[in-house]
């Protein structure tokens, strides 16, 4: 870049206005990362003491401990299904054109896009109707249509960046359609495979509306953090939330790294 | 000579949707023989190519493979290897995986799948590169990586879709020899599509020119370029004077430019039926004066010149707004006044004509 094209005050300003953005939405979550180890009752400054109770207080919960496992449960199972279907969908659009694809894809990408309330309220008519409410897989069930659209997203992107001959070209070595999935277009997604695994756990593991709606006894621990707040104020829920911060971000940063290192890849096999 | 037919395609034609891209091939492709499709874009190559390797299937006809029909035998049992115009190699694979592929798609074990593809690489030079990734490797290596890849099989038939097409000039003729070497010595059937005559003519032994679908011609290089069987064939390769005229009942050409003689072997033709007449470029030449009587010739104007060397093609224009070309040697061309817009005699002996017999 040359230097001459540059204006060193609205450098200035456009580096000032990114940091005061980082600043608006992190400044939240810092305070609660910083009440979390404050031994004040009440997050007020000056602050008190270094402590880690309150960790040790939720770590002694067991409510606390189911929720988490009830969490972990539901985002695997929920990231592994999601993930499937996903690439599924990503596929058939890669490989196919067919009348109404458009309204298929509009379709398959809906979910994300309804409110979450009405998502919550829908899934609970309809799975107590057919009696799947208020047990994990009314959860499972809720978070698969949700994170579905995000893994289709994902792979989608990936597939477009693939040479549209290279699967022929398996089948033109010998590969059967099966066969050419398995050794070509898999391991080509592969990043973007593992990129929708991180995203839509990260989802499934943040996911509050649709959760508090189905889950019943069932909570997971977003809802079970309501259930916190609604009793008490405790610094407790600084601890769980700083908790559930550092998980979602590294979801979501193994995501991004192994999405953009795929990307790398396949813009520079196909530059030159 | 049936038994020679490796490929045959008998009344092939394929549609999409409204548009053929082939109409009713009938076309022979013979053991060890390279062979060359050539034409413009659309001209229906690359379908022809593509329905050999089963990647589209025919609309109608049928195609033979060693005489066994095989339209509905799927892309991946026909051992029909292609190399592709964008290569298609794996970018997540390395050199030497990509060559294994087809091997261990035959279920041959690694051990002597990674034998067999080792020597490939040597074969192709490339054993230096087997563990580089493919982002690594220059468009000359990757070209090499992609034959090996098809040729590790052992096939009967290569096929080769504008493999050439992505490399700069001095590359592509380096290609040229290793391809037409390989296929001497493999002795197996190359099918070549192509766009660039001079790949074609380079290297097949023979071509076959399409256009909008239909076969205008099929023979060697030399055969087409001396006779070529239609107007478009002579159009195309660019290299030929066209005259378009009516038979005369003296037995000339009357055309646009005036009465050429047309040569001995046609000067029967009945009257009044329609002929056109081909000079080659390199048979043509200039004079600024009147050219004498055992020549014919026409006036035009010079409108361009390209020199390539020691060769220099120079373009001209007749009054009835014809374009005429000359090749000729710079040192015949240095004494005569090329300037634009210079009228000059182009002129060729009478039996160097030829006559379109499908015009």
């Amino acid at each position: 870049m040359n230097d001459f094209n540059r204006n060193r005050f609205v450098e200035f300003g456009l580096r000032f206005y990114i940091f005061l953005s980082f600043l608006f939405v992190f400044a939240p979550i810092a305070a609660s990362f910083v009440f979390s180890f404050n031994s004040d009752r009440f997050p007020s400054i000056p602050l008190g003491s270094f402590s880690t109770e309150w960790y040790v207080a939720v770590a002694s919960d067991p409510l606390v401990w189911a929720g988490l496992r009830n969490t972990l449960f539901v985002g695997l199972i929920v990231a592994v299904i999601s993930t499937a279907l996903g690439f599924g969908a990503a596929y058939t659009d890669f490989r196919y054109r067919f009348f109404g694809k458009s309204a298929y894809l509009a379709l398959a990408l809906l979910p994300p896009t309804i409110p979450v309330v009405i998502l919550g309220l829908a899934m609970l008519a309809f799975l107590s109707r057919i009696n799947l409410s208020g047990q994990s897989i009314s959860v499972i069930i809720a978070h698969i249509v949700i994170c579905s659209p995000f893994a289709m997203a994902i792979t989608r992107l990936r597939l477009s960046q693939m040479d549209p001959d290279l699967e022929a070209a398996a089948w033109n070595l010998g590969a059967s359609e099966w066969a050419a999935m398995r050794y070509v277009i898999v391991p080509f997604a592969a990043p973007a495979i593992f990129g929708a695994l991180f995203i839509t756990m990260a989802v499934s593991f943040d996911e509050f509306a649709v959760a508090w709606f189905v889950s019943g006894l069932n909570e997971t621990l977003p809802v079970k953090v309501l259930g916190f707040l609604q009793g008490q104020v405790s610094p407790r829920i600084n601890a769980i939330g700083t908790f559930v911060f550092v998980i979602s971000m590294t979801l979501v940063i193994f995501a991004q790294l192994l999405l953009t290192g795929g990307a790398k890849d396949a813009q520079s096999a196909s530059n030159d | 000579m049936q038994s020679n037919a490796l490929v045959t395609f008998d009344g092939v034609i394929k549609r999409f949707g409204g548009f053929v891209a082939v109409q009713k091939l009938d076309l022979e492709i013979h053991k060890g023989e390279f062979l060359a499709i050539m034409g413009s874009s659309g001209c229906g190559k690359t379908t022809t190519l593509r329905m050999l390797a089963g990647l589209d299937a025919p609309t109608e006809g049928e195609i033979r493979l060693g005489g066994k029909p095989i339209n509905d035998l799927p892309t991946w049992k026909r051992d029909t290897p292609m190399v592709w115009q964008s290569l298609a190699l794996f970018p997540f694979l390395n050199v030497i995986e990509n060559v294994e592929f087809a091997l261990k798609m035959r279920g041959v074990g690694a051990t002597e799948r990674r034998k067999r593809a080792g020597n490939w690489l040597e074969r192709m030079q490339i054993s230096e590169f087997a563990e580089r990734n493919i982002s690594q490797l220059s468009g000359g290596q990757r070209q090499r990586v992609a034959l090996a890849r098809s040729l590790v099989v052992e096939p009967e038939i290569l096929l080769l879709d504008e493999p050439l097409s992505a490399l700069d000039a001095h590359l592509k003729v380096r290609m040229q020899s290793v391809l037409q070497n390989l296929q001497r010595e493999l002795g197996i059937t190359f099918v070549y599509v192509t766009h660039s005559q001079s790949e074609a003519f380079a290297m097949a032994d023979r071509v076959v020119i399409m256009s909008k679908g239909v076969v205008e011609q099929v023979g060697s290089a030399q055969e087409i370029y001396r006779a070529p069987r239609t107007r478009f064939v002579a159009e195309f390769l660019g290299s030929s004077n066209i005259f378009a005229g009516t038979v005369t009942p003296t037995g000339m050409l009357d055309a646009a430019t005036g009465q050429h003689r047309l040569p001995r072997a046609m000067s029967g033709a009945a009257p009044k039926s329609a002929a056109t007449l081909v000079v080659l470029d390199t048979r043509s030449y200039l004079s600024a004066v009147e050219p004498g009587p055992e020549f014919d010739w026409v006036r035009a104007k010079v409108v361009g010149e390209e020199f390539t060397g020691a060769m220099a093609k120079i373009y001209l224009e007749t009054s009835d707004g014809s374009e005429l070309r000359v090749q000729s040697g710079y040192d015949e061309l240095a004494a005569l006044p090329i300037n634009n817009g210079q009228e000059l005699f182009v002129y060729w002996r009478p039996e160097d004509g030829h006559v379109l017999p499908n015009a």
